[in-house]
């Protein structure tokens, strides 16, 4: 495992955090693959990082995609949004570094006995339930992936999913691939067909994890989902991502991000995500006419489900 | 010192120090308190009387011999001032700025029993400014040390606050191999997200980091232990032979009243830390916002509301108040900051205890709603307890709420390891600071719960005596109040390494 020789300087911190492979999978969604052999030994499914791409920057959070422990790196999917994330779609070429990357942070999740399970990525929240639904395929559970996508442009990683489930079920808003409609529909369709799932693990934006919390209810189907509040530290020390889960306060960063799915308030949750709007805009537009790039790329995910 | 001073013929008042005027410093985020010219220096050393018994030194922590420390400023033997104190204490400058004094040696001058007490505290200051200005270090004869297989001792440090800085620092005059690990992207934990610029400007803090360095410290930022590793494996597979834990109390605690989680009501570890470590107040050239309350109310009135309150009248809030459930005797922040805040234009409202936050209908804070209290019988800490006047609640209008009413041990440690907790949560150690892992060792706040710095900084220390004598290397104490071991001068014998026979 990590060096055992007395003389050997520790393999942490300070390395440079090189992103090896880089892959744009629409205008909007792109992968980076970051080079931290340390961290890609511990990495759990269901973890987070923190990242910071140049030493202005802000620290965001980004789900560990995918971690390839004998090649050293991380795999992270983003989705530009806003400033750091459309800076960091033109900034982090192959060969660059990230500033700082932090990790992994977060309770892995709990990767159950359950002999059924639903895993339901929506939007971004595609690659962060791969390592989930791997993990639980590993684990001997029949695996039935849905995942949701605004149209069939957008798509991303099925091959990868296709391997490692039984069933998978593709959900484009406009019908252009796989069934038409959003991924709640998708589950019911799986749920008919398979009374007997035992879990469901949803992951995207909030308005997504919610409904998909409400269809699962009336069944009494756990239902596990990965919060995304605003967070700077990730570290427990600023409680800026505390969430409502059963009338609790908890750190989505060290109690978290994976919850139960019908304890969450998701409408406080989409409150807090708003806090910061105007920063956002104006930090959005300032670095859009700075390099005079268009702003049309941005997308936004919410369409994925209605509320 | 040829006439023996007495409490009459010394200057019977204390020499004042420049501080920024308060109206042009409530706006910006300079130094408020210039510090001592040598001048004002000296003028105010010739007010210490050299008592036989100094009450100062059993006042301070970490015993920090004060009245040699101020003779030598009186000799001009700024250099020799410095190395008194750097016998104990690592951090001059930091301590000179941020100690409560009032209630440690300032506190029990003898002076300070008829007159104002000698102001340790800045000339404390003036001498670590000084060691700064001319990159003064006390860079030891380091001989390394030896492990049982040859190598040197590699010692790793969790956490870069003052214990960890102090943990290190020992350890790497003892000729270890010291590596520090640090969550965020910059080192120094509180002194740099927490205490602001106009207090603790960060050219100290990396003045000091940077001397840590000069001792051979490495630091190992972006790490998060627990996480990327656990410390089970520091000391099992990547050989660390012993490993301190400083990682702070850095949790903050909600009120868990109505209101909580509205937009607009935050700790003020997220003010500060956004203010501060990410640099918020220069948004938009900076990526971290912190979109500012027109009248911000803080809850709490310990040194970190102080804090909050102070940045948030320089960002340049309309108003700020603060509310306080107790009256301004009981309120555990430094007088000087209390002073200092009022001089800004900070409202107070003591007796004053908030129970609901209220919303705009939008989900952002419109008002907060308090009650009003007076002081009952006293408690266990032998404060009196507040109690509410039943039918006094008011509203007070806001659109920012800050929480500063403490912080809790930070879990991750306790997540990943199978070191003993307390019920609190905090590390539980014994008296060596060991913890119930045999070579780990654990200071500061996370043991104590949030205390101050020179108490980390003093624990950082502590272990690291507990540290040496669990390798075996041979320790001369720091805290030893003799002057001379073995005829040696106890100042050489702190930086030199002695080694036992094997
Ligand atoms: C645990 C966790 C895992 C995440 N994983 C991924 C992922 O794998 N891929 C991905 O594309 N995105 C992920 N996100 C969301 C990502 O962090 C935000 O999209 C990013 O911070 C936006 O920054 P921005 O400057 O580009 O956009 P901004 O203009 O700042 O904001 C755009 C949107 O992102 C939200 N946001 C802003 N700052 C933060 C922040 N610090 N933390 C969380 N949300 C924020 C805002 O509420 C807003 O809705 C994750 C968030 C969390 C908390
Ligand atoms: C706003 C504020 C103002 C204050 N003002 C004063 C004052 O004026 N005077 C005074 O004496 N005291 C003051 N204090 C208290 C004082 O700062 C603390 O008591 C002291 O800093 C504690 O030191 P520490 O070394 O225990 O931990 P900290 O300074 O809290 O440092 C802990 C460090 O460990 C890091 N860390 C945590 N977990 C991990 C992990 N798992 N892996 C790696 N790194 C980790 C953290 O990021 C942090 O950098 C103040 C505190 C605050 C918050
Ligand atoms: S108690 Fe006061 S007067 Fe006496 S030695 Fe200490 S600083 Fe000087
Ligand atoms: S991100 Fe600061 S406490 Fe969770």
């Amino acid at each position: 495992m990590i060096t055992s020789d007395n003389s050997a300087p520790v393999l942490t911190g300070n390395r440079p955090f090189e992103i090896l492979r880089r892959e744009d999978y629409s205008d909007v969604t792109y992968m980076l693959e970051v080079h931290h052999p340390q961290m890609a030994r511990a990495a759990q499914p269901g973890q987070f990082v923190i990242v910071m791409s140049h030493s202005d920057g802000e620290r965001i959070p980004l789900t560990i995609a995918d971690f390839k422990r004998e090649k050293g790196t991380i795999t992270l999917v983003i989705q530009a949004v806003g400033k750091s994330t459309l800076e960091m779609k033109e900034m982090c070429q192959v060969g660059t570094h990230l500033y700082g990357l932090a990790g992994p942070m977060g309770i892995p999740s709990h990767v159950s006995s359950a002999k059924k399970v639903i895993c339901v990525g929506g939007g971004l929240g595609v690659a962060p339930v791969y390592p989930q639904a791997r993990a639980l395929k590993e684990a001997g559970a029949y695996v039935i992936g849905i995942l949701g996508y605004r149209t069939k442009d957008l798509i991303f990683w099925e091959d990868k999913f296709r391997a490692i489930t039984d069933e998978l079920i593709i959900c484009t808003d406009d019908g252009s691939a796989g069934i038409r409609g959003f991924v709640t529909d998708g589950i019911r369709q799986a749920l008919e067909s398979h009374p007997d799932t035992e879990e469901v693990i949803a992951i995207g934006p909030p308005v997504m994890m919610k409904a998909s919390a409400q269809a699962t209810k009336p069944y009494g189907i756990k239902t596990m989902v990965s919060l995304n509040p605003i967070m700077v530290d990730g570290t427990g020390m600023c409680g800026g991502c505390r969430v409502k889960v059963g009338e609790k306060v908890k750190f989505a960063c060290v109690d978290g991000p994976d919850f139960d799915g019908h304890e969450v308030d998701f409408d406080d949750l989409m409150i807090r995500l708003r806090r910061y709007k105007e920063e956002e805009r104006v930090a959005r537009e300032r670095w859009s006419e700075s390099c005079r790039m268009s702003t049309a790329a941005v997308g936004s995910e919410y369409a994925t489900v209605s509320a | 010192m040829a006439k023996k001073r007495t409490v009459r013929t010394i200057h019977q008042e204390r020499t004042p120090v420049a501080e920024l005027d308060a109206f042009t410093r409530a706006h910006n985020f300079e130094e408020v308190n210039c510090g001592y010219t040598e001048a004002e220096a000296i003028r105010e050393s010739e007010r210490c009387l050299f008592c036989p018994d100094p009450k100062c030194i059993e006042g301070c922590p970490v015993s920090i011999d004060i009245p040699n420390f101020i003779q030598k400023i009186g000799e001009r033997d700024y250099r020799g001032a410095y190395e008194v104190i750097t016998g104990t204490n690592l951090l001059p400058a930091v301590c000179g700025r941020v100690c409560p004094q009032e209630n440690q040696c300032e506190g029990v001058c003898t002076v300070g029993e008829t007159l104002e007490s000698v102001a340790i505290g800045r000339l404390e200051r003036f001498i670590g400014d000084l060691a700064i200005q001319n990159n003064w270090i006390n860079k030891p004869y380091i001989q390394p040390s030896r492990s049982s297989n040859g190598g040197r001792y590699r010692i790793g440090i969790v956490g870069s606050g003052p214990s960890g800085m102090a943990c290190a620092a020992d350890m790497a005059k003892a000729g270890c191999d010291v590596t520090v690990f640090e969550a965020f992207h910059e080192a120094g934990g509180v002194l740099r997200y927490g205490i602001p610029e106009f207090r603790l400007p960060n050219t100290v803090v990396d003045a000091e980091i940077d001397k840590l360095k000069e001792l051979g410290v490495r630091f190992e930022c972006n790490v998060l232990v627990g996480r990327l590793f656990t410390i089970e494996q520091m000391i099992e597979e990547m050989g660390f032979d012993a490993v301190f834990i400083g990682t702070g109390a850095g949790y903050p605690t909600m009120l868990n009243i109505p209101g909580d989680s509205l937009n607009g009501v935050l700790s003020a570890n997220e003010l500060l830390t956004r203010c501060n470590l990410m640099r918020a107040r220069e948004f938009p050239n900076v990526d971290t916002p912190l979109p500012l309350g027109k009248h911000v109310v803080v809850v709490g009135a310990g040194n970190t509301a102080m804090d909050a309150l102070r940045v948030s009248m320089r960002l340049g809030a309309e108003k700020v108040t603060c509310v306080y459930r107790r009256s301004k005797v009981e309120c555990p922040a430094r007088a000087e900051e209390v002073h200092h805040a009022e001089q800004e234009g900070i409202e107070f409202n003591w007796l004053t205890n908030p129970i609901e936050i209220l919303d705009d209908g939008e989900g952002n804070v419109r008002a907060i709603r308090c009650i009003r209290m007076e002081l009952g019988e006293p408690d266990d800490s032998g404060r009196r307890r507040p109690v509410t006047i039943p039918g006094s609640e008011f509203e007070i209008e806001t659109d920012e709420v800050v929480y500063a009413i403490g912080t809790n041990a930070n879990p991750i440690i306790g997540q990943t390891s199978k070191l003993k907790l307390n019920k609190w949560g905090y590390i539980a150690t014994d008296k060596t600071l060991m913890t119930s892992i045999a070579g780990v060792f654990a200071g500061g706040d996370i043991v104590t719960g949030a205390a101050t710095v020179i108490m980390a900084m003093g624990a950082g220390r502590k272990a690291a005596q507990g540290m040496k004598a669990f390798l075996g290397i041979r320790d001369i104490g720091p805290l030893r109040r003799d002057h001379s071991i073995f005829g040696i001068d106890a100042r050489e014998h702190n930086f030199m390494r002695v080694r036992v026979a094997a």
